[in-house]
C-alpha cells in the first residue's frame, strides 16, 4: 500500500515550466544554394538527354516497338527466365549442402567442399561453359553399371544432354560455388545457442536445422541471394559458349544481324531485363518481409 | 538388476565422471547421486566444471569416462556385455525430450512466438495435435505469469519474461528432470526474483531439478541439497542450511566467504 502524494509535493517536483507554456521558437532554415544549383542542373540534363533519346533515329523506336512483343523475342525471354529459375534453384541447394559439408565432423567432407569452392570459383563462368560444351567431346557416352565391367546401361552423351540442360548445368554449378559462401555465412549468423536449444528439446540436428537455423539464416541469406538471382539473369547472356543461342540476348542479336539493325534490339533486350529485374526485387521484398519476423521490436 | 517400486533407480547417477576440452581437464571424476524429486543445487567458482557437468547429462557435452546414468541407463550408450556401444543419434534425441534445460542466455527461438516458442517441440516431437498443443501452452504460460504476452515476440519481452518462456518451453515436454544452467545469471537484478519464484513453485510441484546457481538464498530456502564443486570435481555435499552457515571444507568456506 502506498500512501496518496500530497498535491502540493508533486507539483514541486513538476519540471519548471511546461513544454506548452514556453514560446514557440522562430526558425530561419539554412539555405542550400549549391545544392539547389547542383539539382536543378541534372534535373536540366535529364530532361535534354531524354527528349533527345526520344527523337534520336539511331535508338529506332519504332523498330523497337516492333520487335519488343515478337514472338520469337518472348520466347527467348522464357527461355532466359527459365535459364534463371532452374540454375538458381539447384544452385541453392547445392550451396546449402556445400556449406554444411564445409562445417562437417568429416575432413573428407570438408576438403572436398572447399575444393569445389577452388575450381569453380577461380575459373571464369564463360570457361566452364564451354567445358560443358565440349562434354560430349570428352565423355562421348554415359555409362551407368559397375566400374570396369561391361555397363547396364549406356548412351550417347549428346543425347541424353541438349544445350539448354548443358547450359543450366554450367550456370547452377559455378554459382553454386558463390551460393555456398552466402549459405555458410547465414549459417554461422545464427547463434550456436539456437541449435543447443533446439537438441535440448529432443530434436536431431536435421529437425534443429530445418525448423530453426536455417529459418533464421534465411534473413541473413536473402539480400545478397536477391543480389546472385539479378546477376544470374544477366550471366544467362553467357550461354552461347556452350552454345545455346535461344536466350534473350543471342536471340535478339540474331535478329538484329538479320534486319542490319543492333541497337533498337539490344534497347530490346535491355527492357526484357529490366522489367525481370524489377519484378524479382518485388519478389525479394516480400520474402525478407516474411523471414523478418521478430526481429526487432515493433 | 530387477526394478521396484521400494528401491526406485535415482534420477541420475554420476561415478568418476571426466571430461577434458584438448588439454584442459574440466572433469575430474565427479560423484553425484540425484533422486526423484530432489532438488539440488550446483555451486561452485566459475571454470569448476559445473555447468560442462550438467550439460553431460543430456549430452550436450559428451564425458569421456566414467559412468553417467539417467534414469538407470547410460547417458548416450547401451550397455550390453559389459561394452558401451554408441547409440544411433535419434535414439539420444528421443532420451533428450525427458530431460528439460533452461540456458543462462534464454535460447529463445527469435522468429517466433512465446506460445509459438512452447508448442514447437510437443508439435514437431511428440505429433500433439496442434489445438490440444495450444491450450497447453496457454495453461503453462499462465502458470509462469505470462498469460497476457502469448502473441509477443522474444524481442518485444524482458530478459525475466523470456526465461520464463523458456522454463515453460522446456516444461512442454513433460520431462521428469529439469536441468538450470545458471538461469538468472543474465538477468537484471530486478528480474531475478520473477525467475527463481517460476522455479521455487516448479521444485514445490514435485519437479527433480539440478540448479547451476550463484543464487545461495534460493539454494537455501528451496533446495534439499547443495553441492559443491571446485576444480572438476565435487568437494562437498549436504544440506544447504548447514552447508552455507557450517562448511566443513577449506575450500568451500573459502568460497562462500567471498559469495555470501
Amino acid at each position: 500500500m502506498t500512501t496518496p502524494t500530497p498535491p502540493s509535493s508533486q507539483e514541486a517536483l513538476a519540471p519548471q515550466g511546461s513544454p506548452a507554456e514556453s514560446e514557440p521558437r522562430v526558425i530561419i532554415k539554412r539555405k542550400h544554394p549549391l545544392r539547389t544549383l547542383a539539382a536543378t542542373l541534372i534535373v536540366i540534363f535529364a530532361a535534354l538527354f531524354i527528349i533527345d533519346a526520344s527523337q534520336r533515329p539511331a535508338y529506332d523506336w519504332s523498330t523497337v516497338g516492333l520487335y519488343i512483343f515478337d514472338r520469337r523475342v518472348v520466347q527467348a525471354a522464357v527461355n532466359t527466365l527459365q535459364l534463371t529459375i532452374y540454375s538458381m534453384v539447384i544452385a541453392v541447394i547445392l550451396g546449402l549442402i556445400l556449406a554444411v559439408m564445409r562445417q562437417s565432423p568429416n575432413p573428407i567432407l570438408r576438403s572436398v567442399s572447399w575444393f569445389y569452392l577452388w575450381l569453380f570459383r577461380g575459373t571464369p563462368v564463360y570457361v566452364q561453359l564451354v567445358f560443358w560444351g565440349l562434354l560430349a567431346v570428352i565423355y562421348q557416352t554415359v555409362d551407368i553399371g559397375i566400374p570396369f565391367m561391361q555397363p547396364w546401361v549406356s548412351f550417347e552423351t549428346t543425347l541424353a544432354f541438349n544445350a539448354f540442360t548443358l547450359a543450366v548445368i554450367g550456370l547452377a554449378m559455378n554459382e553454386a560455388a558463390y551460393m555456398a559462401e552466402i549459405m555458410r555465412s547465414g549459417l554461422m549468423s545464427v547463434d550456436h545457442g539456437q541449435e543447443e536449444a533446439a537438441v535440448a528439446l529432443g530434436m536431431t540436428w536435421f529437425q534443429s536445422m530445418r525448423r530453426i537455423v536455417i529459418p533464421q539464416a534465411m534473413r541473413v541469406v536473402i539480400p545478397p541471394t536477391g543480389n546472385e538471382v539479378i546477376s544470374m539473369l544477366k550471366t544467362t547472356s553467357l550461354v552461347i559458349a556452350v552454345p545455346y543461342s535461344f536466350d534473350l540476348y543471342s536471340r535478339t542479336r540474331d535478329i538484329s544481324s538479320e534486319i542490319f539493325n543492333p541497337i533498337p534490339l539490344l534497347l530490346v533486350a535491355s527492357i526484357w531485363y529490366l522489367a525481370f529485374t524489377s519484378v524479382l526485387m518485388v519478389g525479394q521484398h516480400f520474402l525478407e518481409k516474411k523471414y523478418s519476423r521478430g526481429a526487432g521490436k515493433k | 538388476m530387477t526394478l521396484t517400486t521400494e528401491n526406485p533407480v535415482p534420477m541420475v547417477v554420476a561415478q568418476g565422471v571426466t571430461k577434458s576440452f584438448g588439454t584442459n581437464h574440466v572433469l575430474k571424476g565427479v560423484n553425484l547421486e540425484v533422486q526423484r524429486g530432489q532438488v539440488l543445487c550446483l555451486i561452485g567458482p566459475s571454470g569448476s566444471g559445473k555447468s560442462t557437468f550438467l550439460r553431460c547429462i543430456n549430452r550436450l557435452e559428451t564425458s569421456d569416462a566414467g559412468i553417467l546414468t539417467v534414469d538407470g541407463s547410460p547417458v548416450g550408450y547401451k550397455e550390453k556385455g559389459g561394452k558401451f556401444y554408441e547409440l544411433h543419434p535419434k535414439v539420444i534425441a528421443a532420451k533428450r525430450r525427458e530431460i528439460g534445460m533452461v540456458f543462462q542466455r534464454f535460447n529463445l527461438f527469435p522468429h517466433k512466438t512465446a506460445l509459438e516458442n512452447v508448442i514447437e517441440a510437443p508439435v514437431l516431437l511428440k505429433k500433439i495435435p496442434k489445438a490440444q498443443a495450444i491450450a497447453q501452452a496457454k495453461e503453462l504460460l499462465t502458470r509462469v505469469g505470462l498469460a497476457e504476452r502469448f502473441d509477443y515476440y522474444p524481442s518485444q519481452l524482458s530478459g525475466g519474461q523470456q526465461q520464463r518462456v523458456a522454463v515453460a518451453r522446456a516444461l512442454a515436454m513433460e520431462p521428469e528432470l529439469m536441468l538450470f544452467d545458471e538461469p538468472t545469471s543474465a538477468l537484471d537484478p530486478e528480474l531475478v526474483g520473477e525467475v527463481l519464484e517460476v522455479m521455487q513453485d516448479l521444485a514445490r510441484s514435485g519437479m527433480t531439478m539440478i540448479v547451476v546457481t550463484h543464487e545461495m538464498a534460493f539454494a537455501r530456502e528451496v533446495a534439499d541439497t547443495l553441492v559443491f564443486m571446485d576444480g572438476g570435481v565435487v568437494v562437498e555435499t549436504g544440506n544447504p542450511r548447514e552447508m552455507l552457515s557450517n562448511p566443513q571444507h577449506e575450500r568451500t568456506k573459502e568460497f562462500l566467504s567471498k559469495v555470501l
